[in-house]
């Protein structure tokens, strides 16, 4: 994962609620076995409607997305997050998130930023006129208005994205720790394993 | 201090609790399919890491595997006609015995939907962590296992490590007391259930189903429910194990056997909720307020009972659930105040690993037997979650009464369900459907889904229409 402190740019005021990851992705996209290029993919159903935010001239590139409620709920595919990596974005923000999708954006390096809706419906204007800044060291979203929300983190969440740091490589730092757990699971549960009998 | 079942099965799991409240949680069985393991492999092979315990790892191929025929004439596997399927399945059949993990091909008998195959085997058992690269793991939870679904970078973390850094959920109690009117079945339980929540109403929750109305439910039925707990945002479900539990797993391959079946059961009956524990949040819902369900919309949340109609966007207290009626019922292209038993369909999907277990197509065949396919029915699919689910309802002649009726028998497989495979609804034509998401482009780019329970799914493949089980 790439370290990640501050993210700037104009935001897409996408807005829309209950977006699940078929929409953000659809399945016909998951065909793949590679992370790479699921951005001409993304949103494509929503793409087919006229005058939508993602064809807009004036939001392509940008790196932020702002959107409704229980964003990213449904299939647990990453390749959700992957889609919007390739889009360019890297930060999301929204009254909440699905549980799946926060954590397969975390480890994507992709911000999920909850706010509460007033503050959504304030970016939402915003947005559609100047850039939006959000600083993860300070847990701050603030525009050129003067506004300035706060967001919470999840400590360690925030460790890890602001030093880039790899899950799997500190995870297996702990060996010791896993064995240990694993012999006594053996003594204690010996039926539990192994499965294959 | 009194413990919840999932405060219990975590407690039991936590290999090392930081101080920021995130703790390694041990993993006990891991499920792996082809869709969304690629990248996790190559990962490993990238950075020279091995599975830790392929040992606690299945892999079988589901998502991709078309539903027709597997072995041609002379026995030889039929090609994969889709490139990328084939390559995605070949990735799997690759990775597993590179990386030493049992694998079930595509033409085994036992391969299947890994949410049908994994309780079928006994591979799910209560008390275990059981993840899977797959939101609908939460239907494990109906064994009393604590399963969830992961992304791709997960399952990359599960088997380098057999661990997951994880933060505690808070828990959250549905109780349902009293009886399911007839005609009322699991499905209609839960998709009442998620109307009631909403479908952000179970995030960041475990959700434990209680009450007699689960003690009731077969495992099949409860595996239903749990499956759907995450339409609900929860990113699990659980039932307590109890006897019918125990009966179900009994002799199963890969359950405990002897001495240690006895140890294990014995380990079993201590996960329950003890007296006095507390939830984080507690719903309570009359078994008799149940009616058969269907959806209207295009997200699980927007139900309705089966004698009702499409409700008026306006209806909706909240302004963005207005716009976003407003925009679904543009998509199903309902009109509001229609009666759902005027809408009429085009297709039939009984699957998926919500609905496609033994007891499934049996209350679908109940409904079939003597009657046929309405004329203006194109298809009607029905597809087993395994390859022993079809085993065994040929050997009851279920599938006689779905061919008899002018329904396709299919090989097992996730198939219409979200139509990665040839199965898919075309763009504009409605779908009356066993599956869980009734999401946009779900079952094919402009398909138009109608979650319902398996009886309602075969009453409307004879009607042609949304029907009332109990008035046919």
């Amino acid at each position: 994962m790439k370290a990640i402190s501050k993210v700037s740019g104009r935001a897409i005021p996408f807005g829309r609620k209950n977006v699940d990851t078929d929409i953000i992705i659809p399945a016909r996209w998951l065909k793949t076995t590679t992370r790479e290029g699921m951005g001409k993919g993304a949103f494509e159903t929503v793409r087919r409607e006229a005058g939508n935010v993602f064809d807009d001239p004036e939001y392509i590139g940008a790196p932020i997305l702002i959107a409704g409620d229980n964003f990213g709920c449904g299939s647990s595919r990453e390749h959700a997050a992957w889609a919007l990596l390739d889009m360019g974005i890297m930060a999301v923000i929204a009254p909440g998130f699905s549980d799946i999708f926060s954590s397969n954006a975390f480890k994507n390096g992709i911000l999920t930023i909850e706010l509460r809706q007033s503050a959504i419906d304030r970016l939402m204007e915003v947005a559609a006129a100047a850039p939006i800044d959000i600083d993860l060291d300070s847990q701050s979203v603030t525009t050129p208005f003067q506004d300035r929300y706060e967001f919470q983190i999840d400590p360690f969440r925030k460790h890890c994205l602001m030093n880039g740091l790899d899950e799997v490589g500190m995870t297996m730092a702990q060996d010791d720790a896993i064995a240990t757990y694993e012999e006594r699971l053996t003594q204690e549960k010996p039926w539990q394993q192994p499965v294959m009998r | 201090m009194p413990k919840t079942l999932y405060e219990k099965i975590w407690d039991a799991h936590v290999v090392d609790q930081r101080d920021d409240g995130t703790a390694l949680i041990y993993i006990d069985r891991h499920l792996v399919h082809e869709v969304t393991s690629p990248q996790a492999f190559e990962g490993l092979r990238l950075t020279g890491r091995k599975v830790r315990r392929a040992d606690l790892t299945l892999a079988v191929p589901d998502h991709n595997v078309p539903t027709t025929p597997r072995l041609d004439a002379d026995g030889k596997p039929v090609p994969i006609a889709d490139p990328d399927s084939a390559a995605q399945l070949a990735a799997l059949a690759r990775n597993a015995p590179e990386f030493g993990i049992r694998y079930i091909r595509a033409t085994d008998r036992e391969q299947g939907i890994v949410h049908v195959v994994g309780p079928e085997q006994g591979f799910t058992l209560p008390g275990t962590t059981l993840v899977c690269g797959d939101s609908h793991t939460a239907a494990h939870g109906a064994l009393g296992a604590l399963a969830f679904g992961i992304g791709t970078s997960e399952v990359e973390h599960v088997l380098a490590t057999q661990t997951l850094l994880l933060k505690r959920s808070k828990s959250m109690e549905i109780r349902v007391e009293g009886e399911l009117a007839p005609g009322v079945t699991p499905k209609d339980l839960i998709l009442h259930i998620i109307g009631h929540i909403g479908a952000a109403g179970g995030n960041g929750h475990v959700i434990e189903y209680r009450g007699s109305v689960f003690e009731n439910m077969s495992i099949e039925g409860r595996l239903t429910v749990s499956n759907m707990s995450i339409e609900a945002g929860a990113r699990a479900g659980l039932i307590a194990p109890d006897e019918k539990t125990f009966a179900y797993l009994k002799d199963r391959p890969m359950a405990p056997k002897g001495a240690d079946w006895e140890a294990a059961t014995e380990y079993w009956r201590t996960l329950t909720t003890d007296e006095g524990a507390v939830f984080d949040a507690s719903i309570t819902i009359d078994a008799a307020d149940v009616e058969p369900t269907v959806t209207w919309g295009t997200s699980p949340e927007d139900v309705v009972p089966i004698g009702g109609t499409v409700p008026d966007p306006m209806s909706f207290a909240d302004p963005s659930k207005q716009a976003a009626a407003q925009k679904s019922l543009d998509y199903m292209k309902l009109t509001p105040g229609t009666k759902m038993t005027d809408v009429t369909v085009e297709h039939v999907f009984i699957g998926s690993c919500t609905n496609s277990r033994i007891e499934d197509l049996r209350a679908a065949a109940d409904i079939v037997r003597g009657r046929t396919r309405a004329s203006n029915v194109k298809s009607v699919l029905v597809v087993p979650g395994s390859g022993l689910v079809k085993y065994q309802a040929e050997r009851e002649g279920l599938d006689r009464v779905f061919v008899d009726a002018g329904f396709e028998w299919r090989e097992p497989g996730c198939s219409a369900c979200l139509g990665m495979n040839p199965d898919k609804v075309p763009a504009g034509e409605r779908c009356a459907s066993t599956s869980n998401r009734n999401f946009v482009g779900r079952q094919g780019p402009g398909a138009r889904t109608h979650l319902v329970s398996p009886a309602m799914a075969a009453a409307a493949a004879v009607t042609g229409r949304l029907t009332d089980i109990r008035e046919l």
